[in-house]
């Protein structure tokens, strides 16, 4: 399968990855190479096999509702690009 | 009566479908062992798993997996014993991994039903599609700053029930009342507190129009809309709004609009546009949710009665006529309190006492029902006196102001203020012939046919007996008394 230049665009976008004109070509081919290395996966004959979201059998563990984290700011800020007191402060995203 | 909208072109049906947004009551989040408690110091209320700091596993809550399938059970769903979790993907500052942590082809509860009912008495069955589990985000602040916002994270990973119902609603009054039950039935299941003003109950509205027997047309989506009221002024202003387009000539185009309660109007969210493409895929990160059926019939057992049940069962058990028992299952609190004033006395009366006096009390003094200065008990003695002949129904509703005022026992205000009623026939005989004697022409009025004056007697010998005596033996008594001069 191979992806037109518009949907390169688009899945940049999506992914907020700035993409200039030059590399479209190149990531075409290279984004078409992975499409078409997964795609092999279409080629197993899969009928009456139930979808696994793993490759693990186990089901999910559960946790006791009991509060454990918390109440540590300063760690949860330490790697925050700016900061205004207690908050994150982000380029502003108001709509 | 069916709700339509008058345009130039005839009338127009509405449709109408809504995704509530539940806040699970839990003590800790849904993938994190931080306090999913409103409020707090901003930030406080975060672990590295909530900012996704990296590296970090997500484990999930099992009392939140319970309060999802509890209100499945309470809407009379599917459940199903396998879910799995997906990765909804957009950018935004307060979703700090990229992605929520939603429920999207195989959400843990299937389709179920809420029974609403209207103000003319008119009863429809609302689907439910689904309800899936997911993580609630952060919450930005704009206002702080001319340059920035400010991100809190406390709410991040928070659980949320979203509760996706089928396109069944035709009216605002109607959407209204779905909303409604559906806070009802959470908050007796003690799995949402419904706290609107607070954000645990939040809606997306789509809405669309078409004309009678048509099938449906584009819908518009109306985001996170935090009040039952403006939940039915956003539909009726939406509906106006695709009517003209339709009628001009033109096309309603689906897409993302915001309510604005301050204009009366809805506007586009035209920067969302690439908004809906999620790529959602299974998180890796998570395993299948399995439930085992012996565990989702024990949370069925243990079930509390939601309002319908307890509804009928008051109007069976205690005679009240269904309207009082809408009223009094309205509140789980005042259910309680109802069922603790009528059990083992006369459940009307108990009704008209709560439904009446009470909640004007209530109203007057500016409390609610768990804070009422008169307790269940407290009522219920009061009704116990009037029952037994102690007090006539006047001089109850005496005693219950005093009640409300000093939060003093009924028995012992009647004691202390001598409002035992009298019913020593000598002395309302004594009480009778002193009105009649002081009222002699009304007397001879009486006499000569107006017969509408015995009311009036019976009211005199009441005042002169400072409302203690007996009614039924003032009557009994007067017509007497009236016969044999």
């Amino acid at each position: 399968m191979s992806l037109d230049a518009a949907t390169i665009r688009r899945i940049a976008r999506l992914a907020r990855l700035g993409v200039g004109e030059a590399e479209i070509e190149r990531l075409q081919t290279e984004l078409g190479h992975i499409i078409g290395w997964v795609e092999q996966l279409g080629e197993l004959d899969l009928d009456g096999v139930e979808p696994i979201a793993g490759v693990g059998h186990a089901a999910l563990r559960l946790r006791a509702d009991e509060v454990t984290d918390g109440d540590r700011v300063e760690a949860v800020l330490s790697n925050a690009p700016g900061r205004a007191g207690p908050f994150y402060a982000v380029p502003k995203v108001v709509e | 009566m069916s709700y339509v909208i008058e345009g130039s072109t005839g009338p127009w049906e509405l449709v109408i479908g809504l995704e509530v947004h539940a806040q699970v009551v839990s003590r800790a989040k849904l993938f994190s062992g931080a306090s999913a408690t409103f409020g707090g110091e901003p930030n406080s209320h975060v672990s590295l798993v909530d900012a996704a700091f990296p590296g970090m596993l997500p484990v999930i809550n099992a009392e939140c997996v319970a309060q999802a399938v509890r209100t499945g059970l309470g809407l009379d769903a599917r459940i199903n014993l396998v879910s799995r979790f997906d990765r909804k993907n957009y950018f935004y500052a307060d979703l700090p991994p990229g992605y929520q942590i939603s429920q999207f082809t195989h959400p843990i509860v299937g389709s179920g039903k809420v029974d609403i009912e209207l103000a003319d008495g008119t009863r429809r069955e609302i689907g439910v599609t689904r309800l899936h589990l997911e993580q609630d985000a952060g919450k930005s602040v704009h206002d702080q700053d001319p340059t920035r916002s400010f991100i809190d994270l406390n709410r991040a990973g928070v659980a949320l029930m979203e509760i996706v119902s089928e396109p069944d609603m035709r009216s605002p009054e109607e959407a209204g009342a779905y909303v409604r039950k559906l806070r009802m039935i959470m908050r007796y299941l003690g799995t949402c507190d419904g706290n609107m003003e607070e954000g645990s109950l939040r809606a997306d509205v789509n809405v669309s129009v078409r004309k009678a027997g048509e099938p449906f047309r584009t819908r518009c989506e109306i985001k996170n809309v935090n009040s039952i009221r403006f939940v039915m002024q956003a539909i009726e202003v939406e509906a106006r709004r695709q009517v003209e387009i339709w009628e001009s000539g033109g096309v309603v185009d689906q897409e993302t609009r915001l309510f604005d309660p301050h204009r009366g109007e809805t506007r586009s969210m035209r920067s969302k546009e690439d908004a809906h493409d999620y790529r959602y895929f299974p998180d890796p990160d998570l395993l299948p949710l399995v439930l085992e059926q012996g565990w989702v019939d024990s949370l069925r057992s243990a079930l509390p009665e939601l309002p319908d049940a307890k509804r009928a069962r008051f109007v069976a058990e205690y005679g009240i006529p269904d309207y009082d028992s809408s009223v009094l299952v309205a509140e789980q609190a005042t259910a309680e309190f109802y069922e603790t004033v009528a059990r083992g006395r006369d459940g009307r009366l108990a009704s008209n006492w709560v439904v009446g006096e009470l909640f004007a009390a209530l109203n007057r003094t500016g409390k609610t029902i768990s804070t009422s200065p008169v307790t269940a008990e407290a009522l219920g003695g009061l009704l116990d006196l009037i029952k037994d002949g102690t007090i006539n129904g006047r001089i109850a509703k005496d005693v219950f102001e005093v009640m409300v005022e000093t939060g003093e026992a009924a028995d012992a205000i009647v004691e202390r203020k001598g409002l035992r009623q009298v019913v020593d026939t000598g002395a309302i005989d004594s009480a009778i012939e002193s009105v009649l004697a002081a009222n002699a022409d009304k007397l001879a009025e009486y006499r000569s046919g107006k017969e509408k004056l015995f009311v009036f007697f019976v009211g005199q010998t009441m005042k002169a007996m400072k409302g203690k005596g007996n009614p039924a033996l003032i009557n009994e008594r007067l017509a007497h008394l009236l016969k044999a001069d």
